[in-house]
């Protein structure tokens, strides 16, 4: 398999600055992420969170700086799919699900496995799949919706079915945006429950807006603030910043 | 669903109603006396095959289209270089049957006091050849035009205005006589095909039936590679492109993948075109030709194939019928066509009649007092 | 009617004055023209030969009556007519209609020792022609056949000519004889070389090249670096004919995709109907035009003008009922728009052919807008140059509209934020109808223009639009500068390319080198770029 790193560090980045036109959605921004580690990332709009994992997921190209995954993986010059293959998953913040199919293949689609276009022409699904598809159904809560599709489900249920092939493709870091957005309190607190369970074995990301949220999470928190880190440690740390009170919380 | 189950039921149905065509029609047109009733009379075979050949291309179309999300205005090129194709090896058939009688080079080539064959004509004297060329030729077109076009991720409409121009520049370079394909009047008086008779019932006969399994051959195949993991993949593709690419989907592949096989189907339409209609020109390559047969799908419904092989089925005999009966009227009747259908049959043809069926369906199984034999039909 | 009388006396007058004057006065030519009449082979030669030196301006004329056995003499009193190309005859010394009996007279015969020494004759009687124009291509002659035996008719006529232009041409002429000539100097051969080298055309780098072989070195070398200048003069003024018929090119190309790029670049409706527009506005130029001719002739020079603002209204009417009718119903899905309007062509096609029928309809260009003239080595039409004016006028308005009335801002910011738009008040439907209507008129105008350059028939639009499309698509999407540049660097690469590869090769190269730019740019020359762009 991979090479051990010798750092614990799943994802680096480094002085990345990417500039529209002039504009620099991010300005030298350095974070490092380490295994099996969740980080909470909030800011205000503007600040650069969908760039930064846009940077990361390698839809956009840095103008300039380095993004290093386990170490020794450039992301700067690899495309989503490699990407994607290597073991980040993104989550976006508007839930995007394969709307025309079932449940079931939207799993099916997200399951680690063969991804060249011939070996998916004559694939079978093995046991162990079925399996697996079994057992996420179970755990995102969507077994009885399996046959249905996608575009049926409520905005709670895509996001959780989301959240689902995030897990399908076993990533080692899951980069999740604003998961809680549109839930009940209900729902939001069982995802801070579930993301909290992932984040034991893999590496979380979680852009988001909710105090209430991120303090239900419970994680190390950073700001960024016009591309780059303005404040990073424990929520309460954080939110005592004089900086961050009055660019994001407000007084 | 297994794999062994990927055709469904209006795939059985539209098997066996090709299947039936292919050889009644070739059937009744041989063994029937000349009076009867029942008997397809000659001018209709080659006519009838003309529309399976149309079908089969449609059907190429909407798998890039109908599941993947591409909508490639460029088709005709693939259908008439598969066409070409042909056209060479029953070039090369002549021999010194031609005005001239030159025992290697075509007719035309003698009028253009060309000295000696082009090298991209040998070979097209063996069937063999001719035949693997039928779907290499397009095939190849479509992966290097693909390659780049997927490669830089270009999409949408600028994919289709680009596929628009690539038909548009062939059809300028065919239309040229020093390309070496005839120019103007591209290639026909052609006389055999395998030693038989081009002319004759029987080939004709057999060519219609080739055309059947070629259509019945091509949706089989385009119904294992959509119902397979692939087929989700297009569609998930075409619903969610960049998300498709999230979860680690080398997204150009599958685009080139599919558009190469859709390519070499056309090319196969193209190939069983030529015989039977006895002629290919440039005209094939024409844009307004592609974007015709775009129109077939949108009609007959898209995402379905049935139902793109229905529309080239419908429009076809429209035209006919028409350019027949009004000859005037048949543009604004296209023209017409292509804005209803986006307006209110987005669905197609087919659309329209599953959604009624279900609704018929649904209507009995709602109501107590079921007349029996409808819902037994229907399940 | 007093003039009708003059001019039937005048020739009366005239003869009857030869009849007196003509003996008292000998002069040159009528010692030529005695010649003929003697009927003598050798006498008619040296007749042929006085006449060219004597400078007669009727030279030329009868010339060719006696190349065409037209001269006549009469054998009683020796007088010399010619029959003229009309068949009237002529009295020679004066070139007036004779009513002379032609029973009466006799050929003057040829032999062809003779018919030869007449035609190398003719070449320098025309020297000497009245009309500037003849003289020029006279001297052109003698600048490519190099006859030594028209120098001396040469030098008569440079001694007289006045024309600055027909002086340069024939000292030309004359350089050329100059070089080959076995009596001059070497000073005046190289003075010959230079002058030769002035004309800087291929036909002068031809004459210096093949110098014959007995030609000084100094010559020699000299003209070979004059060779090398006119060579290198040359390249210049092809690539300058070659930007100059890109430009006209491009302006045509910019007219057609002008429209497209509000309706494509702006809103973002591909619209294949666009070159029906065209179509429509070229046919409105057509009606316009049948109306003057029917109703007000006065009027027919300034027909280009009253159908520019009638072309605008018609194809914008009809562009603000289709994005009212079909259009407004598919956006954000532009696909389906695409076959929509696709159908819409097809539509409007057949209403054309129905009402107009399938052939091309005359549509007339003012007369100012005929002709051409020269810069330098480029030839120019009046009515290429008025096409790249009127472009380029089109383009600046509305640029102006687009950036400078409420509109313009009404429609940027619906392009924009089209949610925030509605939201500040704008009726962004109204917006649309009327961007799609302004769109399809300036396609209308483009009509106007094409219809002075291309044939107005219902097939008109559809050259166009793949052109408009690839322009707009190279240019880069909704930055009206980029249809500008991109318009302009497709015009010049098509005429660039066509010299080596011809026309629908170098069209056909033009296309795979723009399939090849979007897919290494694909949003094109002048895209925009950021986060809005991926939305």
């Amino acid at each position: 398999m991979t090479i051990p790193s010798l750092t614990p560090t799943l994802l680096y980045l480094n002085n990345v600055t990417v500039s529209f036109d002039g504009f620099r959605a991010l300005n030298a921004l350095s974070l490092a992420i380490d295994q099996a580690e969740m980080r909470a990332i909030i800011g205000p709009n503007g600040a650069g969170k969908t760039t930064m994992m846009d940077v990361i997921t390698g839809k956009t190209r840095p103008t300039d700086g380095e993004a290093l995954f386990e170490g020794h993986h450039d992301l700067t010059r690899l495309d989503e799919a490699s990407i994607a293959t290597l073991g980040i998953g993104r989550k976006f913040q508007t839930p995007t699900v394969f709307e025309m199919h079932t449940v079931e293949d939207n799993i099916l689609l997200a399951l680690k496995a063969d991804r060249r276009p011939f070996r998916a022409l004559f694939s079978r699904r093995t046991a162990q799949e079925k399996e697996r598809m079994d057992a996420l159904l179970e755990r995102i809560r969507l077994k009885d919706h399996r046959r249905r599709k996608a575009s049926e489900l409520s905005h709670g249920q895509k996001q959780w079915l989301e959240i689902g092939m995030l897990l399908a493709q076993e990533p080692k870091l899951l980069l999740v945006d604003e998961p809680a957005a549109g839930m009940t309190d209900q729902e939001t607190a069982d995802t801070a429950d579930l993301l909290r369970e992932i984040a034991q074995t893999r590496s979380v990301v979680v852009v988001e807006h909710d105090m209430v949220f991120v303090r239900d999470l419970d994680v190390k928190v950073t700001c960024l603030h016009e591309g780059s880190v303005l404040a990073e440690g424990t929520l309460d740390q954080v939110s005592s910043d004089e900086r961050v009170i009055e660019v994001y919380l407000g007084r | 669903m297994t794999r062994s189950l990927f055709i469904d039921r209006t795939g059985w149905i539209f098997l066996a109603i090709v299947l039936a065509v292919a050889v009644l029609v070739p059937a009744s047109n041989l063994f029937l006396p000349a009076g009867s009733p029942f008997r397809v009379p000659d001018y209709l075979v080659p006519l009838l095959g003309k529309y399976l050949c149309f079908a089969l291309l449609a059907l190429s179309i909407d798998l890039i289209w109908g599941y993947c999300g591409i909508l490639s205005l460029g088709h005709g090129a693939f259908f008439a270089l598969g066409g070409y194709a042909m056209g060479m090896y029953l070039m090369r058939q002549i021999g010194t049957r031609g005005v001239y009688a030159d025992p290697i080079l075509p007719d035309f080539m003698v009028f253009l006091n060309y000295k000696e064959l082009p090298w991209f004509w040998h070979g097209f004297d063996m069937f063999w050849f001719a035949a693997i060329m039928v779907v290499v030729v397009p095939g190849l077109l479509a992966f290097v035009f693909g390659w780049f076009a997927f490669r830089s991720r270009v999409t949408g409409v600028y994919l289709s205005i680009i596929t628009q121009a690539m038909t548009f520049a062939l059809m300028l370079a065919f239309f040229r006589n020093d390309m070496g394909f005839g120019g103007n009047n591209g290639l026909t008086d052609f006389k055999d095909i395998l030693g038989y008779n081009i002319q004759s019932g029987e080939t004709r006969a057999v060519l219609f039936l080739l055309s059947g399994l070629a259509l019945a051959g091509g949706y089989i195949l385009c119904r294992f590679i959509v119902s397979s993991k692939l087929g989700k993949v297009l569609v998930a593709i075409r619903d969610a492109e960049s998300r498709t690419r999230f979860i680690g989907y080398r997204v150009e592949n599958y685009k080139l993948a599919v558009f190469v096989i859709s390519a070499m189907i056309a090319g196969v339409a193209g190939a069983l075109y030529v015989p039977q209609i006895g002629i290919i020109n440039p005209s094939e390559f024409a844009p307004a030709a592609s974007i015709e047969m775009v129109i077939w799908v949108a009609v007959g419904g898209r995402g379905t194939l049935v139902g793109a092989a229905l529309g080239a089925l419908v429009v076809n005999a429209g035209k006919t019928w028409f350019t027949g009966v009004l000859p005037d009227a048949w543009l604004f009747a296209l023209g017409l066509l292509f804005v209803l259908v986006t307006l209110f049959l987005p669905k197609g043809i087919l659309g329209v009649i599953t959604d009624g069926w279900q609704r018929t369906q649904r209507r009995f199984r709602s109501d107590g007092s079921v007349p029996a034999p409808v819902p037994n039909a229907a399940e | 009617m007093i003039l009708a009388l003059l001019r039937r006396v005048a020739p009366i007058v005239l003869i009857a004055f030869v009849a007196i004057a003509g003996p008292v006065r000998a002069e040159p030519v009528d010692d030529a023209l005695a010649l003929f009449a003697t009927d003598k082979f050798d006498d008619t030669q040296k007749g042929v030969e006085e006449l060219a030196k004597s400078g007669h301006p009727g030279t030329a004329d009868i010339l060719t009556a006696l190349a065409g056995g037209k001269l006549f003499f009469n054998p009683a009193d020796r007088m010399i007519f010619y029959r003229d190309a009309s068949g009237t005859l002529r009295d020679a010394r004066y070139g007036a209609p004779s009513t002379v009996d032609a029973a009466t007279l006799k050929t003057v015969r040829l032999n062809n020792r003779l018919r030869r020494v007449v035609e190398a004759s003719l070449g320098s009687a025309d020297l000497i022609s009245p009309d500037p124009g003849k003289r020029i291509g006279a001297a052109e002659a003698i600048f490519k056949s190099r006859d030594q035996a028209a120098l001396p008719s040469l030098d008569t006529a440079l001694a007289n000519e006045k024309d600055t232009r027909v002086k340069q041409a024939m000292e030309v002429a004359r350089a050329a004889i100059i070089v080959t000539f076995p009596g001059a100097s070497d000073a005046d051969k190289i003075a010959a070389v230079d002058k030769i080298a002035s004309r800087a055309d291929q036909e002068a780098a031809a004459l210096l090249r093949s110098l014959p072989a007995d030609t000084p070195e100094a010559v020699k070398t000299h003209a070979e670096g004059a060779v090398t200048t006119i060579e290198h003069k040359l390249a210049l003024w092809a690539a300058l004919q070659n930007v100059a018929y890109g430009i006209s090119l491009g302006s045509v190309l910019l007219l057609a995709a002008v429209g497209l790029a509000i309706t494509f670049g702006q809103m973002g409706v591909i619209n294949m109907a666009h070159g029906e527009m065209v179509m429509i506005g070229a046919y409105t130029t057509f009606v316009v035009q049948q109306v003057i001719a029917a109703y007000a002739p006065g009027l027919s020079e300034g027909s280009l003008l009253i159908a520019i603002p009638l072309a605008f209204l018609v194809a914008g009417a009809i562009g603000v009922a289709i994005e009212r009718c079909v259009i407004r119903f598919l956006y954000g899905r532009p696909l389906e728009t695409l076959l929509a309007t696709w159908g819409i062509s097809l539509i409007l096609q057949q209403t054309i052919r129905s009402i107009f029928g399938p052939t091309n309809q005359p549509v007339s260009a003012p007369s100012w807008m005929s002709g051409a003239f020269d810069v330098g080595g480029i030839s120019l039409t009046y009515s290429r140059v008025a096409i790249v004016v009127f472009s380029l006028m089109v383009f600046f308005a509305l640029l102006l509209v687009l950036r400078r009335t409420s509109l313009g801002l009404q429609v940027r910011a619906v392009t924009q934020n089209r949610r925030m738009a509605a939201a500040m008040g704008i009726r962004t439907d109204w917006i649309d109808a009327m961007t799609f209507g302004l769109g399809s008129g300036v396609a209308g105008i483009a009509g106007v223009a094409l219809s002075q350059i291309d044939n107005v028939s219902p097939n008109l639009g559809q050259g166009y639009i793949i052109d408009s499309f690839m322009v707009v698509v190279f240019g880069g999407v909704g930055n009206l500068w980029g249809t500008l540049v991109g318009a302009m660097t497709l015009g010049i690469a098509n005429k660039f390319l066509e010299p080596y590869a011809g026309a629908v090769l170098g069209k056909i190269l033009l296309l795979v080198a723009i399939i090849l730019f979007i897919q290494k740019r694909p949003r094109g020359l002048f895209a925009l770029k950021g986060r809005a762009v991926e939305a």
